[in-house]
Parts: C-alpha cells; sequence; structure tokens
C-alpha cells in the first residue's frame, strides 16, 4: 500500500472527531498554566514524552499485528481517571467508524465487534495505519503528533493565540516527536519478548488530575 | 522489640559502587492472629517491631545508615500470607542523596498479599535531594480477594534546593492480570516534568492507591480535592478495576500529606 495513506491518517481533517479535544489544554489554559507561545510549548513537550509516548507505542503495537483487545486493556491500566477512559473510548469508537469507511478490514471488524462501545483511541488508529498497510513507526508518529497538535490548535482558539506561533511550536517539537515515535517502536518491537509490560506507562499527574476537573465543568469549549 | 537479633543483621555492605541490601517481611496467621515469621533487616533498613493493633501485624522501617545514595541497590520484599494483616510504615523520609558517584541508585519494593490477606504500606516520603539519581519501582501482586492501601510521596528537592531525578514504576497485579501500570520522571533530564502538563511547579507529588474486592459491587465515586492553587490539587478516582486511586500534587510536602489524608478519609466515613 502507500505511504501516503499516512497523511489522510494524520491529517487533522480526518473525520475521526479529534478537533473537538484539547487535549487537557482548555484547563490549563484556564487556570493560567498555558499563557503564551512558551508555555504551550513546555505543556506539549510533557504531554508528549508522557501519555504521547504511551500513545504512540500502543498504536505501533497495533499496528504490528499485536492482540488489539489485549493492548485495549494495556491503555485502561495507564490511564488511571475515568475521564480520560471515557475520552479515550469514545474518540476510538469515531477513528473506527471512520477507519472502518477508509480502510476495511477483517480485524478492524473483529475489534469493533469486541468493543461495541469503542477501543482506546491509540489501539483503534493503530489498527487503522495496518489496514492501510502502514508500519509501526508511522502509527507511532500520526499518534505523537496528534498528542501536540491537538493541544495547539487548542490553544489558538482559547487565547487567540497566533496561529503562526502555535504552528511554530510544532516545528521545534520535532526532534522530540522523532524520539517519542522511535522509542514508541521499539518498545513494541519488544513485546515478543517481554510480553505488554514492555510497553511504556508514563503519566503526567496534572493531565490525570484537571481531567477529571474539567469533565465536571458546566460550559466547556472541548470535550476534554 | 525488634525481633531481628543484632547477629541476625549483616553488617553494611558499602562499597565503591554502594550498599546491596534485601530486607524480607513475612506475615503469616498463627493462632487467629498476625505473626512475623520472617523479619529480616539488611543494610540501611533495620525492621521495628511495633505493638499489634488487634489482630494486625505492624512493622516499621527504621534508616540505619544514609540511603539510597548513588550506586546502592535498595530491596524491600513484604509478603502477607492467606488471611493476614500487615501494617507497615517507616520511621522518617528517605533521603535520596548523590553519594560519591553520579550513578543511580536503586530502591525496589516488592509486596505480595495472599487471599483474605491485606497489607498497609505506608512509609513515610521519599525525599530526592540535588544531585541524586533514583530509580524506584513497586511491584504488587494481589491475589483476587486481597486488600491493599499504598501511599507514596515523592519531595523533589529539601528547601530551596533544586530536585534529583527520580524515575518510578508502579505495577500492581491482582490475580495475575494488570491493574495498574504507572511510569513517572521527574527531574534534571526528563523532559516537560517541571512544565504545565506535568507537575506545573509543584515539588511534591503522591499517589494513595486502595485495592478492595469490594469495589468490583460499588465502584468509589470521583472526588476533587483541594483547587486552591496555593494548596495542590488531588483526584480520587477510580480505576478500570476494583481499586480507587488518589493523585495528587502540593508545593510541598505537608500540603501533599493533607490531600493525601483528606482523601483516604473519604473512603473511610
Amino acid at each position: 500500500m502507500s505511504r501516503a495513506a499516512l497523511f489522510v491518517l494524520a491529517d487533522g481533517r480526518f473525520p475521526a472527531g479529534g478537533h473537538a479535544h484539547s487535549g487537557g489544554a482548555e484547563p490549563a489554559v484556564a487556570a493560567g498554566r498555558i499563557k503564551d507561545a512558551d508555555s504551550l510549548r513546555e505543556f506539549c513537550r510533557g504531554r508528549l514524552h508522557t501519555v504521547g509516548l504511551v500513545a504512540a507505542a500502543l498504536a505501533a503495537a497495533a499496528a504490528a499485528g499485536h492482540d488489539p483487545v489485549a493492548l485495549d486493556e494495556a491503555a485502561d491500566v495507564r490511564t488511571p481517571v475515568p475521564a480520560l477512559r471515557t475520552t479515550a473510548r469514545k474518540l476510538g469508537r469515531q477513528m473506527m467508524r471512520a477507519a472502518r469507511a477508509t480502510w476495511p478490514s477483517a480485524e478492524l471488524d473483529a475489534l469493533a465487534a469486541a468493543r461495541p462501545r469503542g477501543a482506546h483511541q491509540p489501539v483503534v488508529l493503530g489498527l487503522a495505519a495496518r489496514s492501510a498497510g502502514l508500519a509501526p513507526l508511522d502509527a507511532a508518529y500520526a499518534v505523537a503528533y496528534e498528542t501536540v497538535s491537538g493541544p495547539a490548535t487548542a490553544a489558538v482558539r482559547l487565547l487567540s493565540l497566533d496561529p503562526f506561533d502555535a504552528t511554530a511550536v510544532l516545528a521545534r517539537l520535532a526532534p522530540g516527536l522523532d524520539r517519542t515515535a522511535a522509542a514508541a517502536t521499539a518498545a513494541a518491537a519488544r513485546i515478543p519478548e517481554e510480553g505488554i509490560d514492555a510497553l511504556p506507562a508514563a503519566s503526567a499527574p496534572l493531565l490525570d488530575i484537571t481531567a477529571q476537573q474539567h469533565a465536571a465543568w458546566p460550559v466547556r469549549l472541548f470535550a476534554s | 522489640m525488634t525481633l531481628a537479633t543484632p547477629e541476625a543483621v549483616p553488617a553494611p555492605r558499602r562499597t565503591a559502587v554502594g550498599v546491596r541490601a534485601t530486607a524480607r517481611i513475612q506475615a503469616a496467621v498463627r493462632g487467629g492472629t498476625t505473626t512475623l515469621p520472617v523479619l529480616d533487616g539488611d543494610g540501611p533498613f533495620e525492621l521495628r517491631r511495633l505493638r499489634s493493633r488487634g489482630t494486625e501485624a505492624r512493622v516499621c522501617v527504621v534508616g540505619a545508615m544514609s540511603a539510597p545514595l548513588g550506586g546502592d541497590r535498595l530491596r524491600i520484599e513484604a509478603a502477607a500470607e492467606q488471611g493476614a494483616a500487615l501494617h507497615i510504615t517507616s520511621a522518617a523520609a528517605t533521603l535520596a542523596l548523590r553519594g560519591r558517584t553520579s550513578e543511580h541508585a536503586t530502591y525496589d519494593v516488592r509486596l505480595t498479599v495472599g487471599e483474605q490477606a491485606q497489607l498497609h504500606w505506608l512509609p513515610k516520603p521519599l525525599i530526592c535531594a540535588a544531585g541524586s539519581h533514583l530509580r524506584q519501582t513497586w511491584t504488587v501482586d494481589l491475589a483476587p480477594t486481597a486488600r491493599l492501601v499504598l501511599r507514596e510521596e515523592q519531595v523533589l528537592g529539601r528547601a530551596g534546593e533544586p530536585p534529583g531525578h527520580v524515575a518510578s514504576r508502579l505495577t500492581v497485579r491482582r490475580g495475575g492480570c494488570t491493574l495498574l501500570d504507572q511510569q513517572a520522571a521527574y527531574g534534571p533530564g526528563a523532559p516537560g516534568w517541571d512544565g504545565p502538563a506535568v507537575l506545573a511547579g509543584h515539588r511534591a507529588v503522591g499517589q494513595l492507591l486502595i485495592v478492595d474486592p469490594a469495589f468490583e459491587e460499588t465502584p468509589p465515586e470521583v472526588h476533587l480535592l483541594g483547587g486552591a492553587p496555593e494548596g495542590g490539587q488531588a483526584v480520587l478516582a477510580p480505576l478500570a478495576g476494583p481499586a480507587a486511586l488518589v493523585t495528587a500534587v502540593a508545593p510541598d510536602g505537608l500540603r501533599l500529606r493533607h490531600l493525601l489524608d483528606a482523601a483516604h478519609r473519604l473512603r473511610h466515613r
């Protein structure tokens, strides 16, 4: 299949619902912790090297053909707050609809049947990448990039941040994206020897705490 | 008070590469109450038996020497066998220091809790002094009917100094299936650790994990704690399995403990 499928999958306009989520940027902006391009960059860096690494590794493992139901369970035990588990499954369900329409496969059908309320989004994305003929590293890149592009796009809307500045933040994160995608893929490649524990489990306490706080807001611009 | 006789405690082996020490605690039920057939201190870990509370055996870990220092390889293994109730605390905070080498130290905690047994692991905080480099793990194996209360607190740097580096992994298995797997890395060299997504200037971070089979019937409810920016913040939330996890960040160790204690009281109401 074609490497160009990666552009389709990683495009922010891929109809999988990601635009409605800020990746924790909305509560961070409200708390004054993201207030300009510099603090946005630090937010994205922290997110990339923690939950971004975990999500990229799950996607790489799914793209490599490891059991997606086991990976979904691995995602659950790495997601300690229900707000983020719910978000991941909601996004997974939307990703599944888009992926089955775009790159239909028996493996996607099987995961959709096993997890009718949605599997964790990075697992679905990894399986979609596999169905599109992409490699584990491609899936890891798509997820790692999405980890930072979501908050950057949200910050433009929430802070009226200059879109050029937000894009420059993403460009400066490129070396970190390379390292994260490579580390995620390497971790997934260790599963045959080490089992599912080979996957990273990096955490970010404030993302967990503020996601649960944000879920209780009566009015919010983003779903998460 | 201590069960371990002086002869039973090997002299600390601090070599050029550091101390290697493994302390062992085993709790078992004998005649309707929990006894401690094994209570072996080692190196920096002196183990004191405290007065029992009900049928629960209580142990306090006392620091016998400064540890962990760079190069140290430290380990505590504690097991509560079927039906036993074991409570472990520490006498003082654990202070990780750089030592004579910049090599990292390791501190591994291995906890095993059998059927109908319960374990409380409630030590004082770990303080990561400037220049220290520690890798810490907690590996917990629970039988399906076991109960666990585990608290861990990390204070990044002593007052007024920059933090050391600490990387940790907490893995909890219940009936052989993973219940929680969580890594953390703070301090110099951990990308983004002090940024707005991870700690945002907070210097104390901790967790309280409560595993109880009763949560299978009635999962714990979400509670948000703190909120005043200067006091830190915390969330008590159900894991995907039968457990409640409190995650807290605070400016210092004292305010962290206030949050964790407040969350713990919510579970006992």
